[in-house]
């Protein structure tokens, strides 16, 4: 077992450092806080709420790490088949998994820190008013856990080129929001059954990020982050190594 | 230490590799020969554990791969095709990378790097991102990395591939000399490269193995005695092949 978590350890340095090795993170990172910034402020009313919270942080933050997140996991498995080191990295004495949840583990662990740099935002709202600290907290757990990721992680698998890989996460990660966006969900009810649109939203990440805004932290809410989560690496295991049966 | 029984390899209605047999002992460089396509790498790629045999069974070091695959791995240097590497890195890096993934550390980590370096001669591009290398130095530096762990078994897929005339003869004899203590096998298009650093040559066609021994035997078989000879009248170029399917 510690040898397993050793060669996972090695994975997520190297692909870490990757991020920090390209331009991609500077971006990244910068234009994750222009725009959180951006929508927090501008677009989302945060002084004219009058309240001391980050609702309008979170509120949008669904939206935008809909383009953020596939663009932070795209290049971990195209760019390995790209490049043909994904030959050499599966030829090391590791398991296909410990690769895919090192390589996981790496891009969660960047995330976590471009979440880790809105601060100010945080600040900013402490110094004006009293917010209840405790649902910022709950907030940025439930922002953390990484079923966009992983399913971006998903979509990296299935090709070698990053733009695709791109494409196919927004659209899925889409999906996940959109059935459970109320105006979508409220036209379904037009003329579906109650139970079926409620069935449906269930499936939404908004409806199970909701409560992490609130701060209730519900077990059935994180079981659906992580559930998807396990789903998605499960299949890049498949697509891996269907890719390498042929 | 390799042992290679039958193995078989189907991609889709295409059979790639076809009931190859082969044996590779301690102290023994096996050239793989055959035209593009005949399934050289393929037949690699299984040894190596990166791809599963459709049938068959390959076994390093008394280990079959397919039931010990990480233990199997860690007795294997590996080149692959093309030499990739992480281009993003830089050669000292890519190194450490590849040497703690063979578990070494500390001070054993640092005198493996020191002699797969002095091996490559790659001193003067340590600090050096891949990206910028020349082909020929990125390929030094993914062969360093097959060398990291001095593994017991060397699988190298055209090690010479895109190296100039002097670079080739280095890696020859590199080839040559780690060969006494280890088995090797490497493929190549280039025949003095037989002849310059095998004790035995397989040449595969289609999938088949079609002549197997030392360079000399082949060469005998040869009206006139040259290797090239010799392997053009058992194999099929790929164009005549496809005409023929």
């Amino acid at each position: 077992m510690k040898g397993s978590w050793a060669a996972i350890r090695i994975i997520a340095k190297r692909e870490l450092s990757a991020y920090f090795e390209s331009p991609v993170a500077y971006v990244f990172l910068v234009i994750f806080l222009l725009l959180s910034g951006f929508f927090t402020f501008t677009f989302g009313g945060f002084f004219e709420r009058g309240e001391a919270s980050l609702a309008a942080f979170f509120n949008w933050l669904p939206w935008l790490f809909l383009f953020l997140v596939p663009a932070a996991g795209m290049r971990l498995w195209s760019e390995e088949r790209r490049l043909g080191t994904i030959e050499l990295l599966l030829t090391m004495p590791v398991a296909a998994w410990q690769a895919i949840v090192g390589k996981f583990l790496a891009s969660w662990l960047f995330l976590v820190v471009a979440l880790a740099l809105s601060f100010p935002i945080v600040a900013t709202v402490n110094w004006l008013g009293d917010p209840d600290n405790g649902v910022i907290a709950s907030g940025y757990v439930g922002a953390a856990l990484g079923a966009y990721l992983a399913i971006s992680c998903l979509t990296s698998a299935l090709t070698r080129n990053q733009v695709i890989a791109f494409i196919l996460a927004v659209v899925l990660c889409l999906a996940l929001i959109l059935v459970g966006f109320s105006p979508l969900t409220d036209l379904l009810a037009r003329w579906a059954s109650p139970w079926l649109v409620e069935a449906v939203s269930k499936f939404s990440v908004l409806t199970h990020y909701d409560g992490f805004q609130k701060g209730m932290l519900d077990s059935r809410d994180l079981l659906y982050f992580l559930s998807v989560m396990a789903y998605a690496l499960f299949a890049t295991g498949v697509v891996i190594r269907n890719h390498r049966t042929g | 230490m390799i042992k290679v029984e039958n193995l078989s390899k189907s991609f889709g209605s295409k059979r790639a590799v076809d009931g190859v047999s082969f044996e590779v002992g301690k102290g023994e460089v096996l050239g793989f020969l055959g035209p593009n396509g005949a399934g050289k790498s393929t037949t690699m790629r299984m040894i190596t554990g990166f791809i599963p045999p459709s049938a068959g069974a390959v076994s390093v070091c008394g280990l079959a791969v397919q039931e010990n695959p990480i233990e199997v791995k860690r007795s294997i240097g590996y080149l692959p095709e093309a030499a990739p590497s992480y281009t993003e890195m830089s050669v000292l890096s890519f190194l450490r990378f590849a040497a703690e993934m063979r578990g070494l550390r500390g001070e054993a980590l640092r005198s493996a790097i020191r002699r797969v370096v002095e091996l490559c001669h790659l001193e003067n591009v340590l600090g050096q991102t891949i990206d910028t290398l020349s082909k020929g130095f990125r390929h030094r530096t993914c062969l360093a990395q097959a060398l990291i762990h001095d593994p017991e078994v060397l699988i190298l897929d055209e090690p010479t591939d895109g190296l100039d005339p002097n670079q080739k003869h280095e890696v020859r004899t590199l080839i040559r000399k780690m060969g006494e203590s280890k088995a090797i096998i490497f493929s190549t298009h280039i025949l003095e490269e037989v002849e310059a650093a095998c004790t035995r040559a397989i040449i595969i066609d289609r999938g088949r193995i079609v002549a197997n021994g030392t360079p000399t035997e082949l060469k005998a078989r040869a009206a006139t005695g040259k290797l090239e000879d010799f392997f053009r009248s058992i194999t099929r170029s790929d164009t005549l092949a496809e005409g023929a399917a």
